[in-house]
């Protein structure tokens, strides 16, 4: 089981009587970028989430590097201090970006290595520098999230998440609440991240992305892994019916 | 009946003694007001149930009591358990424990209205739920927390003059001395009125020039 990274078993998510995600199983390999795909509604945002215990799936269990995620094996809430730092280990993404709206984007992007990996100030700082610089917003590290674009804004959120160097970043829909202008950089970004080797975990729209970037698509429908594979695979010949009928209606 | 100036002419400065003490216990019961209802506010976010439950008691028990009892059960109920003060001291206590609990709640509800995504943010990086109060949560509500929280200060001025109950001098006590020998309330009630509106006023310039130096975003 080496150069596994995450590893999701059977998870299961219901929200009141209807179940959002039902046995979904997900493994994640060391450097591999691995795209979510599926109609909205489908689970795949639910399914990502659980992956770091934002959302607390009702049944399964995730693994990071072989440990237990959010709960021990007889099913009981990790301490509040050990699920922190599990969490500090995955980056996240968000669709809306979710900057801290009081801080400046080098603050925001130096918060988490001073705060909770106990960096000083002077370090967190110069980490936050390089990160901003890698995904081009040396420009911009002391403006506000309010005075920032939305692509920037979600520059900044990666820039964020790397700063923490984490095992793996899990991207929700990163580019959904973007004007369209706006997709390529963030796009553009991804995907030097992904040629760099970090290990990933997207659910997107942006097929073309799919297309170049993921070792493996995995579809998702109706809160089931309906397939996965290779994107040539998923894109070109679909073995199941219903990844067919998903991929006609994006007319690509 | 004459409008007696001379006599508004004596009391102006035996009003300002009275002033004075308001001023000061007003100014340290606002600290403790500030400093104990901050702290309620943030254990009333707390992640232990029973530090919730108590703070909610407290709350419930200040919002559910007139504060004249309260300044009664600070001055005479204290000193049943052994703990004898001084009014002055007693004053500060009892206004400031009352407004503590008003602004737990203002506090509670400030950080409750910022955005859900930002402590979920938080949360993603690794933060624990005090950080996420600390550095995330808190300063981003101060811009709504600020005018409750000082129409609660202007209540705690208003509030003191209830402390000549306990013969505090303060500023009501020292004009009803004052008309207890010169009878002439109309005229020692309206010079007051005058004192307290002009005090609130401060208070209130204050708060609007904290307001906007609060940065927006």
């Amino acid at each position: 089981m080496t150069g596994i990274v995450l590893e999701a078993r059977g998870l299961t998510k219901r929200f009141g009587d209807r179940t959002v995600l039902s046995e979904a199983s997900l493994s994640v390999r060391e450097g591999e970028t691995v795209v979510i795909i599926g109609p909205s509604g489908s689970g795949k945002t639910t399914l990502l989430r659980c992956l770091n215990w934002l959302e607390m799936p009702d049944g399964g269990e995730v693994l990071l590097r072989g440990e237990r995620i959010g709960r021990d094996a007889g099913g009981r809430a990790l301490a509040e201090a050990v699920l922190a730092a599990q969490r500090a280990r995955i980056g996240f993404v968000f669709q809306r970006f979710n900057l801290f709206s009081h801080l400046t984007a080098l603050d925001n992007v130096a918060i988490g290595p001073q705060r909770v990996q106990g960096l000083s100030a002077s370090q967190a700082r110069e980490r936050a520098v390089t990160q901003l610089a890698r995904v081009h917003l040396a420009d911009h590290v002391g403006k506000r999230p309010n005075q920032l674009s939305g692509g920037q804004q979600q520059r900044v959120a990666i820039a964020r998440a790397l700063a923490m160097q984490p095992e793996l970043i899990l991207f929700d829909e990163p580019t959904s609440a973007l004007d369209p202008e706006l997709v390529t950089e963030v796009v553009d970004v991804m995907a030097e991240l992904a040629a760099a080797g970090m290990t990933m975990v997207a659910v997107t729209h942006e097929m073309r992305f799919a297309r170049g970037a993921a070792d493996r698509v995995v579809f998702i429908d109706e809160g089931v892994v309906v397939e996965a594979g290779p994107p040539q695979q998923i894109f070109d010949q679909p073995l199941q019916e219903r990844t067919r009928r998903f991929l006609s209606h994006l007319h690509l | 009946m004459m409008f007696d100036w001379a006599l508004v002419g004596k009391a102006v400065p035996l009003l300002a003694a009275g002033l004075l003490t308001t001023a000061k216990i007003c100014s340290l019961a606002m600290l403790l007001g500030v400093a104990l209802g901050g702290l309620l506010g943030l254990a009333s976010l707390s992640r232990i149930a029973p530090v919730r439950w108590a703070v909610r008691g407290y709350v419930d028990f200040i919002r559910g009591t007139p504060l004249l009892i309260q300044i009664f059960l600070v001055y005479f109920a204290l000193p049943v358990i052994g703990l004898n003060l001084p009014e002055f001291w007693a004053g500060v206590l009892a206004l400031g424990l009352n407004a503590a609990g008003f602004i737990a709640e203002i506090v509670r509800a400030g950080v409750g209205a910022v955005e859900r995504g930002q402590a979920e943010a938080a949360r993603a990086i690794g933060m624990r739920h005090r950080q996420i109060l600390w550095y995330i949560l808190l300063p981003q509500s101060l811009r709504t927390v600020v005018p409750p929280a000082t129409n609660e200060l202007i209540t705690l001025v208003k509030g003191s003059a209830l402390l000549s109950v306990i013969s505090v001098y303060e500023l009501t006590r020292a004009g009803q001395a004052i008309i207890a020998v010169h009878f002439a309330p109309f005229e020692i009630f309206l010079l007051i009125a005058l004192y307290y509106y002009l005090t609130i006023s401060v208070l209130a310039w204050f708060s609007r020039w904290l307001e906007r130096r609060l940065p927006v975003w």
